[in-house]
């Protein structure tokens, strides 16, 4: 049997200066006409698009490449076996982890966070103990908390930002004590782009015993991610967002912690021995891995990555930040947009309010336009309390936007105020 | 301007959207239910008063959300009173269906009909099913609220 790859295009490598028009033609969904209009795609942050290499890796595991894994001994079975394992490794070098075993492959960050929160949190937290996030997560980094502290009786302590959408540090500190244990916290914010000062808090935390969850769903797609210079206990995000596939997602978790923690859900992949009696569990990380995992998606998430790191996340990051510099001044000078979340050094999320016009509305013409963009709560409904504001609209950027994508959605805003100002 | 936009966005939408007739709180109110659409944020209280009859005598929001929602609120609150439970349930299936389904069906009543001729504004929606909702979420208020329930589900 041919195994050997399709020919392929030859995708964006690192040693061009930072192309964006190539990188463009990449992703093929960018070439569609969305209402007649060329599609401007401005809702990364809820998921990317995928480029074409990605595309073809996962039709290739299906077309040539395809069985279950960790089972049979036929040939299909140890290839899918090796990609699938290629690919957990793939993610292991992406965030510097120590060992193979410290990266389990979960549908998505919130069934991650949900495996820390059932597992961990409740084998380990005891009453009275406390949880710390922050007044910016998104559901799924507080949800899951919740549940846990009624179940447990813990306490869930929220540390607060600024109006420009700065995590306080001084606040933070204050909140920790002898009673913390967890701090579970975004790296980056969803909506206000804000990139917290994530090696301080873990410092912090640390030094009071506390350990660290962070939710790196925004941060990985803008910033480079190292697990070990963080220092961080666990770390979950999605591969969606990655510009990899959905229903893939990643759960970093230190050894020693992963190893002494109980199996999150049961039944086949995860077992050692069972009989009727007693069931003996799979090694790390098998372990967290029950039932057929996601083995396309898996090995799709390894060529994201292999395609990002190839172009270079400082590339990346380096023309968002100019395309994110441009948003600002150009939607800035929009009478009535006001815009939420101006921390410095904040990245690649642009979420604002228009006076004359609901987020809804917004999010509507602009589409008529072309211009995808998100409107509402965004999954963070405490953070939209906060501002005092029932939704938002917001715009985030990804590797293959322009100054032009900006033009579009700063045209359609005039039509929004044309309409309704 | 795109056609497509002003065909969902009238006039007489931007209308009620600015300027929402029934914008208040009734002291009389017998009745009243919050809608609240978890998708978008739109968040509304209707407020009802209903006589012996069953007839509304009155119909009142506040709330805030989209222009359609809010559009459609305030519209609604004109078109209801003077009729009963029934009818105003009556009227909203009906309401219902122009917006998600493309049949102009006859309406034998001419009282009925006039009503239903005004929502038709409305109708824009069907070509925006996340918007079905937006228009809607009033409705399933005043539903909730005549049958004595305190939060209506857009479900």
């Amino acid at each position: 049997m041919n195994m050997e790859p399709r020919s392929m295009i030859n995708p964006t490598r690192a040693d061009d200066a930072y192309d964006v028009e190539r990188i463009r033609q990449d992703f093929p969904i960018l070439s569609c006409k969305i209402h007649g209009k060329p599609l401007v795609y401005l809702d990364n942050a809820a998921s990317a698009q995928k480029p074409r290499v990605v595309i073809d890796r996962v039709s290739r595991v299906y077309e040539q490449e395809y069985a279950n894994v960790h089972r049979g001994v036929h040939f299909l079975s140890e290839r899918a076996t090796t990609l699938y394992e290629e690919a957990r490794e793939k993610v292991r070098v992406f965030l510097n982890a120590a060992s193979h075993k410290e990266i389990v492959f979960t549908r998505n960050a919130t069934e991650a966070i949900n495996l820390v929160a059932a597992s961990y949190g409740s084998n380990v937290l005891q009453p009275g103990d406390e949880i710390i996030i922050s007044e910016l997560e998104h559901h799924a980094n507080i949800v899951p908390w919740q549940m846990l502290r009624d179940q447990k009786g813990l306490k869930l302590r929220i540390a607060p930002i600024s109006d420009d959408g700065e995590f306080l540090m001084g606040e933070f500190t204050k909140l920790v004590g002898p009673k913390t244990k967890l701090v579970a916290i975004a790296q980056m914010s969803n909506v206000l782009g804000t990139v917290l000062p994530v090696r301080q808090i873990i410092d912090i935390a640390h030094q009071a015993g506390a350990k660290v969850l962070l939710d790196a769903c925004q941060a990985v797609t803008h910033l480079p991610v190292d697990v070990q210079a963080l220092g961080c206990d666990f770390l979950v995000f999605s591969g969606h967002k990655l510009y990899g596939p959905s229903g893939i997602g990643i759960l970093y978790g230190r050894e020693q912690l992963l190893a002494e923690m109980p199996p999150y859900m049961t039944g086949g992949e995860m077992i050692n021995r069972v009989t009727f009696e007693t069931t003996t569990f799979a090694g790390l990380p098998g372990k967290f891995e029950a039932g057929t995992p996601a083995i396309a998606q898996a090995i799709g998430l390894g060529a994201a990555i292999d395609y990002v790191t190839g172009i270079g996340l400082d590339a990346i990051a380096d023309h968002e930040r100019d395309v994110l510099n441009y948003a600002n001044q150009r939607l800035a000078a929009i009478p009535g947009l006001r815009l939420i979340g101006t921390a410095p050094g904040k990245a690649s999320v642009v979420s604002f309010t228009l006076d004359c016009a609901h987020p809804h509305d917004i999010a509507t013409i602009v589409d008529r336009a072309g211009v995808a963009v998100r409107a509402g709560h965004h999954c963070a409904q405490p953070l939209m309390d906060r501002y005092g504001i029932p939704a938002a609209t917001r715009a985030s950027i990804g590797m293959y936007n322009t100054r032009a994508d900006i033009d579009a959605l700063a045209h359609g805003l005039e039509q929004v105020r044309e309409l309704f100002a | 301007m795109m056609d497509d936009i002003r065909e969902l966005y009238q006039d007489v939408i931007l209308d009620h959207g600015r300027r929402p007739r029934n914008l208040r709180h009734p002291e009389d109110a017998t009745c009243e239910a919050r809608g609240y659409n978890p998708v978008c944020g739109d968040k509304l209280t209707v407020y009802l008063k209903v006589d012996d009859d069953g007839i509304v005598q009155d119909a009142a929001f506040e709330g805030n959300g989209c222009a359609i929602s809010m559009a459609s609120a305030s519209m609604m609150t004109e078109l209801i009173r003077g009729r009963t439970e029934a009818e105003v349930s009556k009227l909203f299936a009906q309401f219902h269906h122009m917006c998600t389904i493309d049949d102009a069906s006859e309406q034998q009543d001419p009282d009925a009909a006039n009503a239903l001729e005004k929502l038709q504004v409305l109708s824009g929606v069907r070509e925006y099913p996340m918007r079905v909702k937006c228009a809607t979420l009033a409705w399933h208020a005043v539903t909730a609220a005549l049958q004595g329930e305190r939060e209506a589900s857009t479900e």
